[in-house]
């Protein structure tokens, strides 16, 4: 085959979104694999690893985003059926959900306050701008609760996912060698706080550690999602002054 | 396999519609997880062919951050101009978040936790 028709079929390749979506479930398969051969080792992420690959292969092409997301919206598309189908674990731990109601709601409202005020405060005290301050403050929450909030807070929805995307992935890496230094090794208290800290990418690891880590971990994530969405546009406006 | 998945995204579009006609803050797809939920109490469980479905999209959830996080190239230069302040607001936070919830949580079940293990 001469040089002439292999840049054709690049040309040709490159604007549809078979090649992206193609290639997306190619550089998840390479992680996945990766992810077994070290063992299930929290560093070694899917998610983590899938995007750096990809975002290669972006930059190498100079392929532009909203091209690759052409291709990639039909994976994206399955994030919600997929957070629908959560409930089928959430049922199966449903007795034990509701035994546990108190402290789970305790355990809601400080984690949710804790994790995204100490967001805020921090970014505001370091000098980061107004933007990036209010796209920070719901970053543990689930995206597109997350977008939505940010919005409403005067931040930008894409950087948000992208601060929601870093903290889940630091999140899944960290939680549980974090969480067994500090004595708490339960599977309802690591799910929960995975799933509240680090939405569905903590899910997603807790998923890996066990089907109940997965179950409170996807409690979490709705909780905490409900929770933000109500409480930090009414309370950030309370705590600005106090930064400045 | 296709009625389990059609299960799953007719009750992400009632979740959908729920959240259109009241204004609620939280997205579709959530509001779906948790009608789904009321629904597979009252049908004590899920059949045979929603569990398998369900349990082989959950297997893959990592995949379905790809895409968005990948978007991680759009924003490579506010990322590098505020590193420092965004690298330590998301870590600590995170850290914390996950500090104080796991304590919390365990701290309050932990009395409870030998009836638990059943």
């Amino acid at each position: 085959m001469n040089p002439g028709s292999m840049t054709e079929i690049w040309v040709y390749l490159s604007t549809q979104p078979l090649l992206w979506l193609t290639l997306t479930l190619a550089a998840y398969l390479v992680a996945i694999a990766l992810h077994r051969k070290s063992g299930g080792h929290p560093a070694v992420n899917p998610v983590l690893i899938s995007v750096a690959i990809l975002v290669c292969l972006l930059m190498a092409t100079g392929t532009p985003y909203q091209r690759y997301f052409d291709g990639a919206q039909f994976v994206h598309f399955l994030l919600g059926p997929t957070t629908v189908a959560l409930a089928v674990p959430l049922h199966a731990q449903f007795k034990r959900l509701l035994a546990m109601g108190g402290p789970i709601l305790i355990a809601l409202v400080v984690g949710s306050l804790v994790a995204g005020l100490s967001a805020y405060a921090i970014g505001a005290l370091l000098g980061a701008s107004a933007p990036t301050v209010a796209s920070l403050a719901p970053k543990s929450v689930t995206t597109p609760i997350a977008m939505g909030i940010a919005e409403r807070l005067g931040g930008l929805a894409s950087l948000t996912a992208v601060f929601v995307i870093l903290t889940g992935i630091f999140g899944a890496i960290f939680a549980d060698g974090l969480l067994r230094r500090l004595g708490v090794k339960d599977e309802a208290s690591v799910g929960f706080a995975l799933g509240l800290a680090a939405h569905g990418i903590g899910t997603a690891r807790a998923f890996q550690l066990s089907e109940q880590t997965g179950a409170f971990a996807a409690l979490a994530m709705g909780l905490n999602g409900l929770f933000t969405a109500i409480t930090l546009p009414w309370l950030l406006p309370l705590l600005a002054p106090l930064l400045k | 396999m296709i009625a389990a998945f059609a299960l799953l995204l007719a009750f992400q579009l009632a979740g959908e519609a729920l959240r259109v006609a009241l204004h609620l803050p939280v997205p579709g797809p959530v509001i779906g997880m948790a009608l789904l939920l009321v629904w597979l109490v009252m049908r004590r469980g899920p059949d045979e062919p929603l569990r398998h479905t369900a349990g082989n999209l959950l297997q893959n959830l990592s995949l379905m951050f790809v895409p968005a996080g990948t978007g991680v190239m759009l924003h490579i230069g506010r990322l590098t101009d505020e590193a420092w302040p965004i690298a330590v607001a998301l870590v600590a936070s995170t850290v914390l978040g996950l500090a104080a919830t796991g304590l919390t949580l365990h701290l309050l079940t932990r009395n409870r936790s030998t009836g638990e293990n059943q």
